[in-house]
C-alpha cells in the first residue's frame, strides 16, 4: 500500500514525513521538495514521474541516503536515516539500498563478476560465499554466461543487467532505480522492466523507480506524480489513485 | 586482500600513463642512486674514518712535512695508544689519467693502525722482506690487472725518477666502503732514495687514542706540545681531516642535495598532476563506490594506495638499475675512488619514493574522499 497523505501507520517499510529540500543557487533559493509525505510497504513497486526539475532524483537520493533533507524525516525499516552521520549513513546504505542508475555506472576496468562483487566486499562473506552470491545474482539477471566480460564487451541492456545484479547481490531492503531504461532502446528497456517486474513478483523486492518513460511507469503497482516538489497525485498505474494493481 | 583486483585494475586502466609515471619514478630514483654513489665517493673517507684516530699535519699546510722524530714524542703523550706516519708520493703509473693514491708507510706501525685492511699474512711478510715491495688494494689491482709478483714502475712527480716496485701483497677491506684503491710501499725505501731532500721527514702522523672520548683533548695537547717550534702541528680527528678534503672540492653534498631536491620536486609535480587527472577521470566511479557503501576513508586510501604502489614499483626499478650499475664497477675508469651504492642509500631512496608517492596522491585522494555522491553522479 502506498500513501502520500501521511496517514500510513508505523508498519510501512519506507516512511517519509514533512520532507523538505532546498538548494541555494547563488542568491536564489530553490525549493525542490516541499513537505512531502510518503509511505511504501514491503514488496511495493512505485514509480515516480514528473517533469525535469520536479525533484524525482532528489527524492530518490534522499531515500537512498545519498543526500540529506533540509527538513523532515525518512524512516526505512524502522531506522530513521535523516539523523545518521556520514559514516553510519554509508554503512546503512551498504546494507539496505540497491542503486540502479540510468548510465549503469559500472567500473569499466572490472569484469561483470567483479562489478557485482563490489557490495559484497563490504561484508564478512568468504571468497567462496561471495562467488556463490555473485553467480546467483548474475544468473537471476540472465548473464550467467557473461561473468568474465568487461562492460565494454556487453550491450547497453546487458550492462544494465549487470548493474541490477550489483544492486541485488547483497539482498538490500529496497531498490532505487533512477531512469534505468533511459539510455536503452525499447526492446532492451522492456527486458529490463521485465526483470524488475520479476524481482518484485518472484523475489519480493521493494522497488522505487524514477522514470520519464510512461511504458516503464505503467509496470509499477503505483504511479506517483511529482510536480514542483509536491506529490500531487497518486493513482494505480493505468487506473485510479490509491494502491496496488 | 579482497580489494586487490580493484587496485590492480585501476593501475592498468591507462597502461601508457601508468608506464610513464612508473618511468618517471624509475628515472628519478636511478638518478638518486647515482647521486648517492657520487656523494659516497666523495664522503667515503668520512664514513670509514676511525673515531679513535687523529691526523697530525704540519700547521702551515698538509704538503709541508713533519720531523720523523715527532713519532717518539707523540708516543709519550698520555692517552695515545700508537702512532704511525704516512707520506704522499704522488707518482704516475703509465699515464697521468691513471690516478691513484700512493703512500710510503711505516711497516712496523701501519698494519695495526688500520685493522680494517686485511692482508694475507704470508703476503705481508713477503712485502716486508722486499725493499722494493709494495701492497695494492684489491680494486686497484683489478683495475690494472695486477697480480702478486708483478713489477710496477711509477714515475715520481714530487720525488723524481722512475720508481720500480714489486707487488708483494694485495689487501682488501672489511667493509664495503673501505678504500681498496691505494698503493703502499716502504717509507724506508723512500727515505733511502731521497736521503738528502726527504731525510728525517714524514708527510703526516696518524695517532690512535685509547679512548675516543678524549680525542679532542688529546688533539689539543699534541698541538700545544709542538707549538712555537719550527714544525707546528694541526691535529684533527680522522673524520674532520677527511671532511676538509671533501670541502676542498666544494660543497659536494649541497650540490648533490640541490640536484636531488629539484628532481624530486619535479617528480612530485608530475606524479601529483597525473594522480589528479586519474581521479578526475573516474569521479563517477568513485561516487558509485561510495553509493554502494564504500566509506570516504576507503576511497581516500584507495587513491593514496594506487599512488604509493606506482611510486614503489617505479622506485624499485630505478634503485635496482642503480645498484646493478654500481655492481658493474666504476665506469669512470678510476676517477672516483669508490663506486658503491650502500644499503642505507637504497633504503633512503625507497622511503623517498614512497613519500613522494604519498605526497602526490594525498591531495587527489583527499578530494576523492570528500566527494559528494550526488554532485559526482550529476556530472556527465
Amino acid at each position: 500500500m502506498v500513501r502520500v497523505d501521511g496517514s500510513g501507520n508505523g508498519s510501512s517499510l519506507v516512511r517519509v514525513r514533512g520532507l523538505d529540500k532546498k538548494y541555494q543557487r547563488g542568491s536564489e533559493e530553490i525549493h525542490v521538495l516541499q513537505g512531502l509525505n510518503l509511505d511504501v510497504d514491503r514488496g511495493d513497486f512505485v514509480a515516480f514521474m514528473g517533469p525535469s526539475g520536479s525533484g524525482k532524483t532528489t527524492l530518490l537520493n534522499l531515500l537512498g541516503g545519498l543526500d540529506l533533507p533540509t527538513r523532515g524525516t525518512i524512516t526505512v525499516a524502522g531506522d530513521e536515516i535523516t539523523h545518521l552521520s556520514g559514516g553510519k549513513l554509508t554503512t546503512w546504505r551498504a546494507r539496505h539500498v540497491g542503486f540502479i542508475f540510468q548510465m549503469y555506472n559500472l567500473i569499466p576496468v572490472l569484469t561483470a563478476f567483479q562489478n557485482v562483487e563490489l557490495p559484497l566486499l563490504l561484508t564478512r562473506l568468504s571468497k567462496s560465499e561471495r562467488k556463490q552470491h555473485v553467480e546467483t545474482a548474475l544468473q537471476v539477471v540472465g548473464l550467467g554466461d557473461r561473468m568474465h566480460h568487461y562492460p565494454r564487451q556487453l550491450s547497453g541492456g546487458q550492462e544494465q543487467r549487470v548493474a541490477i545484479a550489483r544492486a541485488i547481490v547483497a539482498d538490500p531492503t529496497f531498490l532505487l532505480c533512477d531512469e534505468p531504461t533511459g539510455d536503452l532502446d525499447r526492446k532492451s528497456a522492456d527486458e529490463i522492466m521485465d526483470l524488475i517486474d520479476r524481482l518484485v513478483a518472484e523475489h519480493g523486492k521493494t522497488v522505487l523507480l524514477v522514470t520519464h518513460d510512461p511504458v516503464a511507469a505503467a509496470r509499477a503497482h503505483t504511479l506517483l506524480h511529482l510536480d514542483k516538489g509536491v506529490l500531487v497525485e497518486a493513482h494505480r498505474a493505468g487506473s485510479t489513485a490509491g494502491g496496488r494493481n | 586482500m579482497k580489494y586487490r583486483h580493484l587496485i590492480i585494475a585501476n593501475l592498468f586502466r591507462k597502461k601508457i600513463r601508468t608506464t610513464l609515471t612508473l618511468g618517471s619514478f624509475a628515472v628519478a630514483l636511478f638518478l638518486f642512486g647515482l647521486l648517492a654513489i657520487v656523494r659516497g665517493a666523495f664522503s667515503q673517507g668520512l664514513e670509514v674514518a676511525g673515531s679513535d684516530r687523529l691526523v697530525v699535519v704540519n700547521k702551515v699546510s698538509i704538503i709541508q712535512p713533519l720531523p720523523v722524530a715527532y713519532q717518539q714524542r707523540l708516543e709519550r703523550i698520555p692517552g695515545i695508544k700508537e702512532v704511525t706516519h704516512n707520506n704522499w708520493f704522488g707518482g704516475i703509473y703509465q699515464d697521468p689519467k691513471n690516478f691513484f693514491a700512493q703512500f710510503a708507510i711505516d711497516d712496523d706501525t701501519f698494519h695495526s693502525m688500520y685493522p680494517e685492511f686485511v692482508i694475507p699474512g704470508d703476503q705481508w711478510q713477503s712485502y716486508k722482506q722486499d725493499r722494493e715491495g709494495a701492497v695494492a688494494g684489491v680494486k686497484l689491482a683489478q683495475r690494472f690487472g695486477w697480480k702478486v709478483g708483478d713489477r710496477i714502475p711509477i714515475k715520481g712527480t714530487i720525488f723524481p725518477g722512475t720508481w720500480e716496485f714489486n707487488l708483494r701483497a694485495i689487501y682488501s677491506g672489511r667493509r664495503p666502503a673501505d678504500d681498496t684503491n691505494q698503493f703502499w710501499f716502504h717509507y724506508k725505501y723512500l727515505e733511502e732514495r731521497e736521503n738528502t731532500y726527504w731525510h728525517g721527514l714524514v708527510g703526516w702522523y696518524v695517532v690512535k687514542v685509547n679512548n675516543p672520548d678524549d680525542a679532542v683533548k688529546i688533539a689539543k695537547t699534541i698541538d700545544t706540545t709542538f707549538a712555537n717550534s719550527p714544525w707546528e702541528t694541526k691535529t684533527d680527528t680522522e673524520k674532520a681531516f677527511a671532511a676538509s678534503f671533501v670541502k676542498q672540492m666544494g660543497n659536494i653534498s649541497f650540490l648533490i642535495m640541490s640536484i636531488g631536491a629539484v628532481v624530486f620536486f619535479t617528480l612530485l609535480l608530475v606524479a601529483g598532476n597525473t594522480m589528479a587527472i586519474a581521479v578526475r577521470e573516474r569521479i563517477r566511479e568513485l561516487a558509485v563506490l561510495k553509493a554502494v557503501g564504500f566509506s570516504d576513508n576507503f576511497v581516500l586510501l584507495l587513491v593514496v594506495f594506487e599512488s604509493v604502489v606506482v611510486a614503489a614499483i617505479g622506485g624499485a626499478v630505478g634503485l635496482t638499475l642503480a645498484k646493478l650499475l654500481s655492481l658493474r664497477g666504476d665506469p669512470t675508469g678510476g676517477l672516483l675512488p669508490f663506486f658503491y651504492l650502500p644499503p642505507q642509500a637504497v633504503a633512503a631512496g625507497a622511503v623517498l619514493a614512497v613519500a613522494v608517492g604519498l605526497a602526490a596522491g594525498i591531495w587527489p585522494a583527499y578530494s576523492a574522499g570528500r566527494l559528494r555522491v550526488v554532485d559526482a553522479l550529476r556530472r556527465v
